[in-house]
């Protein structure tokens, strides 16, 4: 089954010292290597911050093309991975490991129980 | 046979082992809702037929058996849900069925007990507190849900949607139904000794449903804690936990007066504590010494039993009960039992040392709202009497009162006050 990892921090990443950033992006390497190694990684992204988001919603009849994230809230979702793991439990020890739950929220969910929304790209287990 | 027999013997099956039924078709069934459903189904079978056919040799079994074949009837029809994860439960199903039939039918094969693996389930942290309560009661306990919403003084419906959304996160999210590995052990086997406490908690109160409902909700915590801790029988803090609840609720029928205010522990009438249920208590108490640590539950049931053994009241042990105390705040800092302490030692080396420990309370960060802490009031308010400071003592008790919402405990710290004035 396929588990989302949503990752949320705050934007102080880029503030810290260049050696600590290094550092935390090195252990960022090596907990996906450790997925990769495990064969449970199906994707991941780094998001780049919440300024460069834009947001489309609907008005009615027209669509508002608005500056910025969905939300305005301290945390902002900064990246999210795809694990394929066989149950909660497995899922939860991988977050755990994350280095990001030690700095932020690591959000885990799983994919919709009725399985993919149909169509290309869907990468459900239960295709 | 009778039909009345066989109705009676139903009954009493579901009543002391629902939860194990429950557990075995949980296991098989993989979704709870379908087990509810199928257990209910196969109750309503047995009602026609043990008392046409006579009592089954091994009742559980024959329930568990009769509600794996509706299981296996329904998913075939596909009535449940329609889409892929059905269609693999049914194969899962009629394979473990099919097993099962091998082997003989369960009717003689031991019934396995699941209900470990249920209850860390329903206690999974990935579940809310509130929620893994009210789970666990409903599943372990055969708990009806208007039951357990009344013991929880919620509207049945929320009680509902609250179990609802419980179970079908359990099955969306794939909660594993297993009992944890051993380096998840003590953090899980934490949150499942946790619910037995509150639950047990909720029934000692009180502010919960009626009398006799709040003693059932005890019952069902000692049952359950029995349960725990003879499935996992190295487990110290799941005997400590036994011991605590036994302990503590021996001594039910002493705690209040006969108008219902709260009698402090060394006042009780002893006569009215239930001895046989202390000897039990004390026997989990020495099962958990055997084990290896020493947990938060051993030392209060320790402190419990320090009580519950002392021959009159005169005579509890209040030294040894203020240095448990103490190696309980080192073990788990709060200011409930930074207070609790202050009152023994207040009666180990006098009211001076008890008030002393309440003072650094004053300047703690985890108790910011002091002011409206009632426990802190009415220990302090004890205290002071006891130092002989009146006036002081008097400020205290009204504090505590203005601060006391239970309508018994409210009117005990009066009659305190008031001998105080005369």
């Amino acid at each position: 089954m396929q588990y989302a990892l949503l990752f949320y921090t705050t934007e102080t990443f880029d503030l810290l010292a260049p050696d600590v950033r290094a550092d935390w992006l090195a252990q960022m390497a090596e907990f996906r290597q450790s997925l990769v190694d495990a064969g449970v990684l199906r994707g991941a992204l780094r998001l780049a911050p919440g300024a460069t988001a834009t947001s489309l919603r609907s008005n009615g009849d027209e669509l508002l093309i608005t500056d910025g994230p969905f939300a305005e809230t301290k945390e902002i979702l900064a990246g999210f991975m795809l694990l394929d793991c066989a149950d909660l439990d497995a899922a939860l020890a991988w977050a755990r490991r994350c280095p990001i739950a030690r700095i932020g929220t690591v959000e885990v969910r799983p994919e919709h129980p009725e399985g993919p929304a149909r169509g290309p790209g869907d990468v459900s287990s239960r295709a | 046979m009778t039909t009345d027999s066989g109705r009676a013997a139903l009954e009493q099956t579901v009543r002391e082992e629902a939860g194990l039924v429950l557990a075995a078709l949980v296991a098989s069934c993989g979704d709870f809702d379908l087990a509810e459903e199928v257990f209910q189904e196969a109750t309503l079978i047995a009602l026609e037929r043990w008392p046409r056919e006579g009592v089954p040799d091994r009742p559980a079994a024959w329930l568990i058996t009769a509600a794996r074949r509706r299981a296996i009837d329904r998913l075939r029809h596909g009535s449940m849900r329609a889409g892929k994860s059905a269609a693999l439960r049914e194969s899962e199903l009629a394979q473990r069925a099919a097993r099962g039939e091998q082997d003989a039918d369960l009717e003689e094969a031991p019934v396995p007990d699941e209900r470990l693996r249920l209850i860390f389930t329903c206690c999974h942290p990935a579940l809310a507190p509130e929620a893994r309560v009210a789970l666990t009661l409903r599943t372990l306990g055969g708990l009806s849900t208007a039951a357990v919403a009344r013991a929880f003084l919620v509207p049945e419906p929320t009680m509902a949607k609250r179990l609802e959304r419980a179970k079908h996160k359990i099955r969306d999210a794939q909660i594993p139904y297993r009992v944890p590995p051993p380096e998840e052990w003590e953090v899980r086997l934490a949150s499942v000794l946790a619910v037995i406490y509150l639950i047990f908690n909720e029934g000692y109160s009180a502010t919960g449903a009626s009398a006799q409902e709040r003693a059932a909700l005890c019952a069902e915590a000692i049952r359950l804690a029995r349960i725990v801790a003879a499935l996992a029988p190295g487990a110290g803090e799941a005997h400590a936990l036994c011991a605590l609840v036994l302990l503590h609720h021996a001594r039910r029928e002493a705690r209040t007066g006969a108008d219902g205010v709260p009698v402090p522990l060394d006042e009780q009438e002893r006569a009215r504590w239930r001895h046989g249920e202390i000897r039990d208590g004390i026997a989990s108490l020495e099962r958990a010494a055997r084990c290896a640590g020493r947990g938060p539950y051993q030392v209060q049931a320790a402190i419990a039993a320090a009580h519950a053994t002392a021959p009159t009241g005169s005579a509890t042990p209040w030294r040894l009960i203020a240095a448990l105390y103490a190696e309980l705040e080192a073990l788990l800092p709060s200011p409930v039992v930074r207070v609790n302490r202050a009152v023994a030692e207040g009666r180990a080396s006098g009211a001076l040392a008890g008030l002393a420990l309440l003072a650094p309370l004053e300047s703690d960060p985890r108790a910011p709202q002091l002011a409206s802490y009632q426990p802190y009031h009415a220990a302090r308010a004890d205290l002071l009497v006891r130092a002989g400071r009146s006036s002081e003592a008097r400020e205290a008790y009204v504090r505590a009162i203005a601060l006391t919402r239970d309508e018994a405990e409210r009117r005990f710290l009066e009659q305190r006050c008031a001998e105080l004035s005369s």
